[in-house]
């Protein structure tokens, strides 16, 4: 049989019939629901007169929206949303899975929270299935080697209805990263430092599959952090083989299968490689020494730099149309060319969204601000959990007054400041540390300015009051 | 919605990485609506020094010229309802976001994929004044005409094409394979039951 990749692995189990075109439709296992993209692919299905067809695998829950405020005042009664568009916004994805019999994790319920974390920590998320979500983060899921990419609302309908997709397959590309990081070196800045490799464009028709050492010892939260941002390379989606560190991850999980029906399922997920001999469309090899803390320094991800380092200067670029994007994109950050990146000054912290709210990101951070205290230069810092149970975890362990004590907000959870669609915006002008994805202009609220970085940089950043090196808080390795 | 040709004035953008944030900014995805969008399109643009969107000589063209890596970003569909709103109805560009490209198709959009170097021709051309600023994108032979006479070939999925041309209902389409879908699920029940239901 012809070697193939762990991609064409799971593309052929899920072809449920191909046309001479080269389209195929393909089944898809799980589905994940928020307000922002469902409303429209609800109301087409009303029309059309048509059920959802697997209720039982999809699940819904609001995230972008959702104010990360209290929600319940001291009575325990619903604080109602402010915004009046939102409030809509969500009250339509309430009566739509009431209507359509979708489960639904309400805002209040302990397991909400983004659907790219719930998802994972509850176990909907399986090694070897496809799932879709209308939203372009759910590549993250692909750290648990399922086959996770965003949709629109138009195909969030027609997975509804008919639980397939039809599309053309994509190309494969291999990104091995070798070696051992060095020390204060996060997932986050490996993917970082992948886009800045390849590109915001590099990705675009294929798939990534993530190989090498320095991924195989990743924990399952820092495969999601890299494989949540293969879209910003431009990928369909980002896969890790699943492994024994996956398999310890997704044990007992609430969704995940048990018993019998478990020892069947790893047996089956152990198959779930690329075979020796597999050809991949590109492939790319980073040295993992050759990265450093990070943090961007314009407006697409691919515009990063080393904590180190210095925005570029504009005779760094020969072509014109170039020239001028990087000027664009430095001016709309207020950066000088050629400035150095310890010599930005920060005004907020944002410790938070799909890419970086789990627990080991929480911890991250807050093993850089324990004992210490926000830089009086912070005009706001908030720390929103990723779901409900990353923030009682976080709470058990303290965590919570850590980031008090050093001036964060412990917020509840959702994707807040990750992209202004809520209360949660940074005024215009206004300079953002953010764990989040997107540095894009206007991104998180119009005008603002975002420096994309890991948990502990972020944290560092609100330390110092500018961007800063998290080598210099903690420590020398052990 | 059936497309074959399209001619007329086209906006020559030319910036490459042109994101959804940027063809539609999010306090626009509160909408449960298809409709209205396009007076948010390309607000963060226009905000920021573009002016081709306010080009009195550009007004109501049905065809936007634009650089690599177009619709990257996020998975708003609402970029594309924006796009469609304004009536624009070709997107010429060397490439797109794999997302963006599936939701303008949805949408009656043709995402046209040409080579690099022609994007620099083809904006010379949308720039210059009357009938010398005239395309024509022809989806049936899959060629850009320009006034010089030039024709350039362009990329598009072959489906995509033909449910273009054809105005196809894919839902409807699908559910005619509504046997083919069962099977897979009665297949999946017996090998991988883990995966067959979730919740």
């Amino acid at each position: 049989m012809t070697p193939r990749t762990l991609y064409e692995k799971i593309w052929d189990a899920h072809v449920v019939s191909s046309r001479d075109d080269g389209s195929s439709l393909i089944y898809i296992d799980r589905h994940l629901v928020h307000e922002v993209s469902s409303a429209q692919a609800f109301e087409g299905l009303r029309k059309a007169g048509l059920p959802v067809r697997r209720t039982d695998l999809t699940l819904a829950m609001p995230d972008h929206n959702v104010p990360t405020t209290p929600r319940v005042d001291a009575a325990g009664n619903l604080i109602p949303i402010v915004d009046p568009a939102s409030a809509i916004q969500l009250a339509a994805l309430e009566s739509n899975v009431a209507e359509f019999g979708v489960p639904f994790f309400t805002a209040t319920s302990p397991e909400q929270g983004i659907v790219h974390v719930v998802g994972p920590e509850q176990g909907f998320t399986l090694p070897g299935c496809t799932l879709v979500c209308g939203d372009s983060h759910t590549a993250a899921h692909g750290a648990l080697g399922a086959l996770a990419f965003g949709i629109g609302t138009t195909e969030v309908e027609h997975v509804l209805a008919t639980q397939t997709l039809r599309m053309a397959r994509s190309r494969s590309m291999e990104i091995r990263v070798e070696g051992k990081l060095g020390h204060g070196v996060s997932s986050k800045d490996v993917i970082l430092a992948v886009i800045g490799r390849i590109g915001v464009g590099g990705g675009i028709g294929h798939v990534i599959e993530y190989r090498g050492s320095v991924f195989d010892a990743m924990s399952i939260e820092e495969r999601l952090t890299v494989a949540n941002m293969s879209i910003e390379a431009g990928a369909r989606a980002g896969l890790f083989a699943p492994d024994e560190t996956t398999f310890a991850y997704l044990k007992g999980r609430p969704m995940a299968p048990r018993g019998e029906q478990w020892e069947h399922a790893v047996a089956r997920w152990r198959e779930l490689r690329s075979d020796e001999g597999a050809v991949f469309d590109k492939s790319i090899t980073i040295d993992a020494c050759e990265i450093a803390p990070s943090v961007t320094w314009g407006t697409n991800p691919e515009q990063v730099v080393s904590i180190d380092g210095a925005a570029p200067r504009l005779e760094d670029f020969a072509d014109e149309g170039r020239r001028a994007a990087v000027a664009r994109a430095l001016d709309y950050m207020g950066i000088a060319p050629g400035q150095a990146m310890i010599d930005v000054e920060v005004d907020h912290v944002f410790i938070g969204s799909c890419t970086n709210s789990r627990i080991e990101d929480l911890r991250a951070a807050a093993r850089v601000l324990e004992g210490r205290h926000l830089s009086p230069r912070i005009q706001s810092a908030i720390v929103v959990p990723g779901s409900g149970l990353v923030k009682r975890m976080a709470e058990a362990e303290g965590l919570d007054r850590i980031f008090t004590d050093a001036g964060f907000e412990w917020r509840e959870p959702g994707c807040s400041a990750c992209l202004g669609m809520n209360p949660d915006v940074i005024p215009p002008l206004g300079r953002c540390a953010s764990t989040s994805n997107r540095n894009f202009v206007g991104r998180q609220g119009p005008d603002a300015r975002t420096h994309l970085m890991s948990p502990a940089m972020a944290a560092a950043a609100g330390l110092a009051g500018h961007l800063a090196d998290v080598r210099a808080y903690i420590g020398e390795p052990a | 919605m059936t497309m074959a040709v399209v001619a007329g004035r086209a906006y020559p953008l030319g910036l490459s990485n042109v994101d959804t944030d940027q063809i539609i900014g999010s306090d626009w995805l509160k909408t449960i609506s298809k409709v209205g969008l396009g007076e948010g399109a390309f607000a963060a643009l226009r905000d920021n020094g573009v002016t081709v969107f306010d080009d009195e000589r550009y007004k109501g063209s049905e065809i936007l010229v634009a650089g690599a890596n177009f619709g990257c970003g996020s998975s708003r569909e609402h970029a594309a309802w924006a796009i469609v709103d304004t009536g624009i109805r070709v997107v010429i560009a060397p490439s797109f976001s794999d997302i963006f490209s599936s939701n303008a198709f949805k949408n009656g959009i043709l995402t046209a994929v040409v080579d690099e170097a022609a994007i620099s021709p083809l904006m010379a051309v949308a720039s210059a004044d009357g009938e010398d600023g005239l395309l024509k994108v022809d989806l049936i032979d899959q060629i850009i005409e320009t006034p010089d006479g030039q024709r350039r070939p362009f990329n598009i999925d072959p489906f995509r094409r033909e449910c273009l041309i054809e105005g196809l209902d894919e839902i409807a389409l699908t559910r005619t394979e509504d046997p083919a879908i069962s099977a897979h699920e009665a297949r999946v029940s017996l090998v991988e039951p883990w995966l067959a239901g979730a919740v």
